[in-house]
């Protein structure tokens, strides 16, 4: 892919993550960054294409080391969401209806 | 192995952009966060399934073995943690991925003449690194294998200034020359960057740090994107640096602090100033039964926890304590402080975990003209939350955060280890005022004894 193609990508990509999370509750701050910090786990992809064209016994150690590590990043970030998030879950059960204005109480107070 | 059309991997790993970005609006509201978790955890296994088909791969048996270990350990720990120690776990899987992120463009150098793609790697390694070993420290913190006080010496904003400039230098010679040597420098410069710019972070702010550093990360998986010439790298991590960004500046307007002011606060002086002295000013202290008779004879009963409830398990026992106190037909709310725990938004999943109702969850906007009708405000092991430092001390490290209004409320009952400062090192004066009440002792341990008190009563 060209240079440009990939900055227009990247440039776009910027506005979407922060259009994305401008108006977020500061109750779900928490999730949120974990749920991000999991995204970035990603760079898994990348350490694969490395690890998958290595030669060298060393270069494949570092590169497996970085397997490793992004997996870390990735599982463990979802997992940890997804436990948080689990908690939320068993709150809306209880009280359906009157979630969706408290929220939006917070969002305003999280954003000012 | 058979490789699938190229058409197919972009087309596959735009699903799973799309699906990263479905899971961070997702994540927006409480509704569909959870569901938008899952479909992020969908998008990042489609990629991972479609990369193994997309170029010519050896090493696939130790590949998969990484990822066994990767997630045999990761998994486990992420499920088993408890929701107190959550943020220090946040901190350390951000800090593998940037050193991840690292160490890809550090095996890619070898591989590219290219001075646009040396540009990425550096840039890469260098915020891989930072992010790598900010993290470590965050992590140290939380974890309270150090302290938690801001670490500040003289000549450190020389020093920082002499590694940001020699990490500069490392990075235009790595891009000129090549050099895996250099590259390992500019790690190392990276790496005590990354020391040296946590360090001087207050115990109260480091969530902040993390989130920051989670963008940091976001942008160092976006740049070894650049470096792979992969679409899906670019981005996932701008997405993540971006949002990330956003996030970071949101947290620190719930604080009422400016990100600048949070990492260079230090650095200025005066900010760690005034805490250290501790008081030996009178307060009123008292027994679990008084405290009892206090509660169960208001008519409004305002509760604010605090970090040190969540660290004593408590929450379980505040919850029913709320309970024992609305079967006697007392009103009781819980004030929850945007920054409550030690992240925003933390103290919510924790008592959410312990089945408290979402109607008696106030945030602090909607409850702080309430103190004024409370009779007792109970803060359960909170400290910086409440203190009116933040309102009146210009110098203080937390002035300008927004507090609750617990100094409004007829009553004040502090359930505490002890008078020492909270988290952020920092006296609180409202100990000492006369309508305030001490209970000392561990906070469940406290709040187990009101509750038989009051059951009593």
């Amino acid at each position: 892919m060209d240079g440009i193609a990939l900055l227009t990508i990247t440039v776009l990509a910027v506005f979407v993550g922060f259009e994305v999370v401008s108006k977020v509750s500061s109750t779900l701050h928490t999730p949120l960054m974990s749920g991000a910090n999991a995204i970035h786990g990603i760079i898994l992809v990348g350490a694969i294409i490395v690890a998958g064209q290595a030669s060298d016994p060393w270069v494949l150690a570092v590169a497996l080391l970085a397997v490793v590590l992004a997996t870390a990043n990735l599982v463990g970030g979802f997992v940890v969401t997804d436990r948080m998030l689990e908690m939320f879950r068993g709150r809306k059960k209880q009280l359906p209806a009157k979630k969706p204005e408290a929220v939006d109480a917070k969002a305003k107070e999280g954003t000012r | 192995m058979t490789l699938i059309d190229p058409v197919w991997t972009s087309l596959l790993y735009l699903a799973a952009a799309v699906c990263f970005i479905l899971a961070l609006k997702g994540l927006n509201s409480p509704r569909t966060a959870r569901r938008g978790n899952l479909v992020g955890a969908f998008g990042a296994a489609l990629a991972v399934a479609t990369v193994f088909f997309s170029v010519k791969m050896d090493n696939v048996p130790w590949i998969l073995g990484a990822m066994v270990v990767g997630s045999g350990v990761a998994a486990p720990v992420a499920r088993q943690v408890k929701m107190t120690q959550m943020p220090q776990l946040v901190a350390l899987f951000n800090g593998v991925g940037g050193g991840a992120a690292a160490l890809v463009a550090l095996l890619e150098l070898g591989h590219t003449e290219d001075a646009a793609v040396r540009v990425a790697i550096v840039f890469t390694l260098l915020v891989g690194a930072v992010s790598f070993a900010g993290s470590g420290i965050t992590f140290s913190k939380l974890q309270e294998l150090m302290t938690t006080r801001p670490v500040v010496f003289p000549g450190l904003p020389p020093l920082m200034a002499a590694v940001l400039l020699a990490a500069v230098a490392a990075a235009v010679g790595v891009v000129f020359s090549g050099s895996l040597t250099l590259a390992l420098v500019l790690v190392l410069l990276g790496l005590a960057a990354g020391v040296l710019l946590v360090l001087p972070v207050g115990g109260a702010d480091v969530p902040i740090v993390i989130s920051l550093l989670n963008a940091f990360t976001g942008l160092a998986v976006a740049a070894s994107g650049l470096v792979l010439g992969n679409v899906l790298l670019v981005v996932a991590g701008t997405l993540v640096g971006a949002s990330g960004t956003i996030l970071t500046r949101a947290m620190a307007a719930a604080m009422g602090r400016s990100v600048a002011g949070i990492l260079f606060g230090a650095f200025r002086g005066g900010s760690t100033a005034g805490s250290t002295a501790v008081s030996d000013r009178p307060v009123r202290s008292s027994s679990a039964e008084d405290v009892a008779v206090l509660l169960g004879y208001a008519q409004r009963v305002i509760i604010v926890p605090g970090y040190g409830l969540a660290v004593a398990q408590g929450q379980h026992t505040a919850a029913e304590l709320a309970l024992a106190l609305e079967e006697r037909g007392i009103d009781v709310d819980f004030a929850i402080h945007p920054v409550a725990g030690r992240m925003p938004g933390h103290m919510n999943v924790l008592l959410a975990e312990a089945n408290v109702p979402y109607e008696s969850l106030k945030e602090m906007a909607e409850i702080n003209s309430e103190f004024r009708t409370a009779d007792v405000a109970l803060v359960v092991g909170a400290n910086d939350v409440v203190n009116p430092a933040a309102k009146t001390t210009a110098g203080s490290p937390i002035y300008g955060m927004p507090i609750l209004e617990v100094a409004d409320a007829r009553q004040v009952v502090f359930l505490k280890r002890s008078t020492r400062p909270g988290f952020a090192g920092i006296e609180n004066d409202l100990m000492y005022e006369p309508q305030t009440t001490l209970l000392f002792g561990d906070a469940k341990d406290s709040l187990t004894k009101v509750l038989s008190a009051v059951k009593a009563l």
